[in-house]
């Protein structure tokens, strides 16, 4: 009687949660499965400008944002089926090995143990990014070696956390550090005085500085620390999926490569060069290959340019962040962005 | 004849004597305060020391909630200035979106019937003059959750416009929350309890395990452990969204301390009960569901409420695991750059305070009066 | 003896009535007058309405669910690690953790292992928790008493205080001590100089950090002697209350003992203690004993959060004592101060410890909200940062929950100890 009871109270506890979509099993894939909800599920910060946040009008928008348009303008040649789920560093990984997101695109630093043990593949690399120092101009700081016995203010559960340790210690400068759940109470904690040091990767430090109430009382440090390749990650597993997201990245570079842009790009679809009728569709059936229309490349960069109209947009020199190229340039452009051909 | 007594003993009063006031010193104003505030030497330096702590107390707040406190503007500019009190433009601005979160703007007609109907319901459930429990009880209980839901969800049938969880938040994730939690934990609660008394030791035994697993951890690890646990647990492919796997967490936590609230409940119930029940012929499930629940659950009514005030306080530990409840939306608002300004995290927690303040408040005045009414009721 | 026999055969009588009650209760479980009754009993049910049998086959159910509910979720969540190829096990513990923590209680750089973070973790969380319940059990007391004394406006105050911050959510005040009161803090540059060579600023508080010699043990040897000798001594002395009715100053003697022998040995000893005094280098100030903010605005939020709750008791349990208990103290002619200690207290004691324990156990839970304000604790070392480093959330979440488990039921156990020992014993 109480058994049934109970097996009755958990039933009717579970069951009102008709949400809990059974999207496919292992073998349908998460392709399928996006295809028959309509839109794309993407993992996203809680809201770093440039990269992923919230505007004015709450929608949501970025470099990494763009990564998830694009795959949704290939699967439904429509921008806007996508759906955002903003996640805090701890609860990332296990929200995309859970099937809650079928991407993650979350200023994420691909690392060995990440791409081996925690059941995530990384696509590829969105930016190029390295980690810096923000400090107060009143402090008089040039370098970060002059840090010693700072308090270091850091986000929980990022590389971050690990590259202070192995770079202070490897210095043998002693400092404290006070790590925070969330970007914004980190933040907090530093313009209240709490901390002389900000430290997470420069594009995020650039975007965060924004934040503070006296942006230019408040200096960024050259010194990059580490390497932070940021890029987004599917579950591992999935071949079929990881397949699609890896060309939509390159595909976003080949058209840069290019020159195909989203004003030329319906002039482009009458080029006579190969490789632009490859990537447009209209030669060759290449978006068969990853379970898509074969015109999957012209819906991408029709809806939202190739990756160096991206980065302008988002983090380029011209907007608020403020970011040169650099390293994050074409292969051609004397940077290391560069894609395998489309053939 | 009574003349002729008086007139004979001269110095005998022939009336009473008019009642004196009382000394001054002990009636009135000053009276009352010498025996409230000021009966002994200590008495009266505590009494000044109380008076100046609320002075200070009194004097600061209004400083910076009224005198010091800005009230117009539109950005967190008007806020940056010299010794600033409050800056309430802050609260008005995000309004919406302390209590909607980003919920669209539309259909913020849904949230509010469907919050209207549950106060509705609620005040029918905790008057206790109004007949007919068991039909609101069960109302609140089952139709009302699902009515919510669809209403709140939209999608499938309803014609309704979708709204994913994701753009749930502020106060009215709160309150999704916090009732969820209390009127789903009920029934598991309740089946616990009853468990935890079966004369069964492997049913005993598996509610006690249960029951204390989760009383013995903070929620924090729960909601932790269903952010990011629960999902492997399920079959590869089941996808609870966020909002969902926190609500279970929350549920079972909350189940567990309902179950031990119950079964002080049926603890207070006298054997004779049981055993009339038994000579009745009553088999397990009628003697429960016809004798003893109906008592006990009358008791724990107090109890119950108690523990839906941790619970609607408890809910902000959700923002932790990255929902926007209120005080997220509080949180969220304060480290953008429109809105930064030294006192803003302080408007806004202050907001927050007075909104929590005025829930729990009241659920504690109801359980407390409640108590006193069944207080009276069972003195035999 | 002639008065012998007829007592045992009431009990016999009683025995029997009380068994053939177990049998009208329809007593399932196995106890052995119950089941003797059963099986007295003249007419064989039908297997069917057999009790015995019912409660056999509803526990085999219950059994069979559970096993298949524990094989459900572990074969899911195997599938689930080895397809996506999730490390599994405990071998982590080893590891290097490679990050360094703000605030620590043993030696802990970036080259230990994570059993270390562990370590650090529970040890900063019950330093919060033993420090808090201390500080919130003196509050709390206070508060409670003062919510009852006859002063009409510290009476109010106090009940004012408790409605206040029993309403708030914890979480809410500890941003707001934390976040709201941390920017009224002066900077490092304008650091607070107390008396002592104590600085505060918005970084916490230094204090100057005793520097001690190595044959300073002696002088804690000598003191924790005297410690048990005071216990003895106020034992005895109590004894001899009990006995005399006049009591030994077992105070005075201890006070003398104690600071006499401590100090004595101290000097023959010859071990020394020096001061490392705090001084203001670049950043911050250097040596010293640092108390980082967020320690103090954890520890002031859970402090106070816990004493309004523990007010309440002590008010419930003061007044649970009967008047008539304080006017018979009286009419024996107690002292105010030996009537509430000999008469009010001991029996308040009986009501409000049980309770009292359960807000000790909630204050080490609530500590775990540490993890939003940087206070590195265990849910915020070990839940947030190694949790995320290692990707086994599995291991580390059971670890997590396993401490506190045990925490709450060794508290469990003490406290049924403790009611099992004060209870009155009635009838």
């Amino acid at each position: 009687m109480q058994k049934k009871l109970l097996l009755a109270a958990l039933a009717a506890t579970f069951g009102m949660s008709a949400t809990a979509s059974y999207a496919a099993s292992h073998g349908a894939g998460t392709l399928q499965a996006v295809m028959d909800k309509g839109f794309v599920q993407c993992g996203v910060t809680g809201g770093v400008r440039g990269f992923s946040a919230p505007d004015e009008n709450n929608n949501w928008t970025g470099l990494e944002v763009d990564f998830c348009r694009a795959l949704a303008s290939a699967i439904f040649d429509d921008a806007d089926a996508v759906r955002y789920t903003p996640l805090t560093s701890t609860e990332r990984f296990a929200a995309l090995s859970s099937g809650e997101i079928d991407v993650l695109s979350r200023t994420t630093t691909w690392t060995m143990t990440r791409d081996t043990s925690l059941g995530i593949n990384f696509v590829g690399v969105m930016f190029y990014d390295g980690q810096g120092f923000m400090v107060r101009k009143s402090d008089g700081i040039t370098s970060a070696l002059e840090l010693g016995g700072a308090s270091v203010c850091i986000e929980a559960g990022t590389t971050t956390e690990l590259n202070a340790a192995d770079y202070f210690s490897s210095n043998n400068i002693d400092v404290n550090t006070v790590v925070f759940e969330e970007q914004d109470e980190v933040l907090k904690a530093y313009e209240d005085g709490r901390c002389d040091v900000y430290t997470t990767d420069s594009s995020a430090l650039a975007a965060e500085r924004l934040n503070l109430e006296d942006p230019d009382a408040h200096l960024i440090l050259s010194q990059i620390i580490s390497k932070e390749p940021l890029g987004p990650s599917v579950r591992q597993g999935d071949d079929a999926w990881f397949n699609l997201n890896r060309w939509v990245y390159f595909l976003l570079l080949n058209a840069e490569e290019l020159g195909v842009t989203q004003a030329n790009v319906d002039d482009m679809l009458a080029s006579d060069n190969p490789a632009i009728k490859r990537l447009l569709g209209v030669e060759g059936t290449y978006g068969d290959l990853i379970g898509v229309s074969n015109d999957w490349g012209y819906r991408i960069i029709k809806a939202l340019g190739n990756y160096g109209e991206m980065y302008e947009r988002h983090v380029g020199p011209n907007t608020e962040i403020g970011i040169a190229r650099g390293v994050n340039a074409l292969w051609t452009d004397g940077g290391i962005q560069y894609a395998p051909p489309i053939r | 004849m009574t003349d002729t007594k008086q007139g004979s003993v001269a110095f005998v009063r022939s009336e009473m004597v008019p009642d004196a006031p009382p000394p001054t010193s002990t009636q009135g104003v000053i009276g009352w305060l010498r025996v409230n505030m000021f009966s002994s030497i200590g008495n009266s330096i505590l009494t000044l020391l109380s008076l100046y702590v609320i002075y200070v107390a009194i004097s600061g707040v209004y400083a910076f909630t009224v005198t010091n406190a800005i009230w117009e503007g539109t950005g967190g500019a008007a806020c940056r200035v010299e010794n600033v009190g409050a800056c309430w433009p802050y609260i008005g601005n995000r309004l919406t979106f302390f209590i909607y979160g980003f919920y669209p703007d539309t259909e913020y007609w849904r949230p509010n019937l469907a919050f209207a109907i549950g106060g509705v319901l609620l005040f029918l459930l905790a008057t206790p003059q109004i007949p007919g429990k068991v039909i609101t009880g069960a109302l609140f209980l089952i139709v009302y959750p699902v009515v919510t839901y669809f209403l709140i969800y939209g999608g499938s049938f309803t014609g309704l416009l979708q709204v994913p969880t994701e753009k749930w938040g502020g106060l009215m994730l709160t309150l999704v929350v916090a009732v969820t939690g209390i009127v789903a934990s009920f029934p598991i609660g309740v089946v616990l309890a009853l468990g935890r008394r079966s004369k069964m030791p492997l049913v005993r035994s598996v509610c006690v395990v249960f029951i204390e697993l989760w009383r013995g951890v903070p929620l924090i690890t729960v909601l932790f452990m269903a952010s990011v646990m629960l999902p492997l647990f399920l079959p590869e492919g089941t996808n609870f969204d966020k909002l969902m796997r926190a609500l279970v967490g929350v549920t079972l936590f909350t189940a567990a301390y309902t179950a031990e609230v119950v079964r002080g409940g049926l603890q207070a119930i006298p054997k004779g009960q049981f055993e009339a029940a038994d000579a009745l012929g009553l088999n397990y499930f009628q003697a429960t569901m016809l004798i003893t629940l109906p008592q006990a659950l009358k008791i724990v009514i107090p109890g119950i409420v108690n523990n839906s005030i941790s619970l609607f306080k408890d809910t902000t530990l959700v923002s932790i695991v990255g929902l926007v409840d209120l005080l997220g939306a509080v949180r969220a608002g304060t480290a953008t750059g429109t809105w930064s300004a030294p006192t803003i995290p302080v408007t806004g927690y202050l907001f927050a305070a007075a909104v929590f303040w005025v829930f729990s408040f009241a659920m504690s005045r109801y359980s407390q009066y409640m108590e006193r009414r069944l207080d009276t009721g069972h003195k035999s | 003896m002639a008065s012998g026999v007829p007592l045992q055969k009431t009990k016999t009588a009683v025995k029997r009535i009380s068994s053939e009650e177990g049998w009208l209760n329809m007593a399932s479980e196995n106890e052995s007058s119950g089941s003797k009754a059963v099986s007295d009993a003249p007419a064989k049910a039908s297997l069917v309405n057999d009790p015995r049998v019912r409660a056999i086959f509803y526990q085999a159910l219950l059994l069979a669910g559970v096993v298949w509910f524990f094989i459900y979720i572990f074969g899911n969540l195997n599938a689930n690690r080895a397809s996506q190829n999730i490390r599994t096990g405990f071998d982590f513990f080893g590891n290097t953790s490679s990050f360094d923590i703000g605030f620590t209680l043993i030696d802990y750089d970036r080259s230990s292992t994570f059993l270390d973070v562990l370590i650090v973790g529970f040890l900063n969380t019950m330093l919060v928790a033993v420090i808090g319940i201390i500080l919130a059990t003196i509050l709390g007391f206070a508060l409670g008493i003062a919510r009852l004394s006859s002063n009409w406006i510290v009476a109010r105050l106090a009940t004012i205080l408790v409605e206040t911050f029993r309403n708030i959510p914890l979480l809410l005040q500890m941003f707001f001590w934390y976040f709201g009161v941390l920017k009224l803090m002066p900077g490092v540059k304008q650091s607070l100089e107390l008396p002592l060579f104590i600085v505060f600023n918005n970084r916490g508080i230094v204090t100057p950090a005793p520097i001690l010699s190595d044959n300073f043990n002696t002088v804690w040897i000598a003191l924790l002697i005297t410690i048990v000798a005071a216990f003895f001594v106020t034992r005895w002395a109590n004894a001899r209350q009990d006995a005399t009715g006049i009591r030994p100053p077992a105070a005075r003697i201890n006070a003398a003992m104690i600071i006499g022998v401590t100090g004595a040995v101290w000097l023959i000893s010859g071990a020394s203690l020096n001061w490392s005094i705090p001084v203001l280098i670049g950043f911050n100030y250097q040596n010293g004993i640092h108390i980082p903010p967020e320690f103090l605005a954890l520890l002031w939020a859970l402090t106070i959060y816990t004493a309004v709750f523990i007010a309440e008791i002590v008010r419930a349990g003061i007044l649970a004592v009967p008047t008539g208990q304080s006017e018979a103290a009286k009419s024996l002619g107690l002292k105010e101060g030996d009537r509430l200690r000999q008469v009010i207290i001991p029996q308040a004691l009986r009501v409000i410890v049980p309770p009292l324990t359960s807000q000790y156990l909630n204050l080490t839970k609530n500590s775990s909200l540490a993890v939003a304000i940087g206070y590195p604790e265990l849910v915020s070392v070990f839940m947030g940062t190694s949790l995320n480093q290692t990707g086994q959330a599995v291991e580390v979440v059971a670890v997590t929950m396993l401490i506190y488990l045990t925490l709450s039921l060794t508290t469990s156990a003490f406290m049924n100890w403790y009611n099992a020992r004060i209870a009155l014993t009635e009838r």
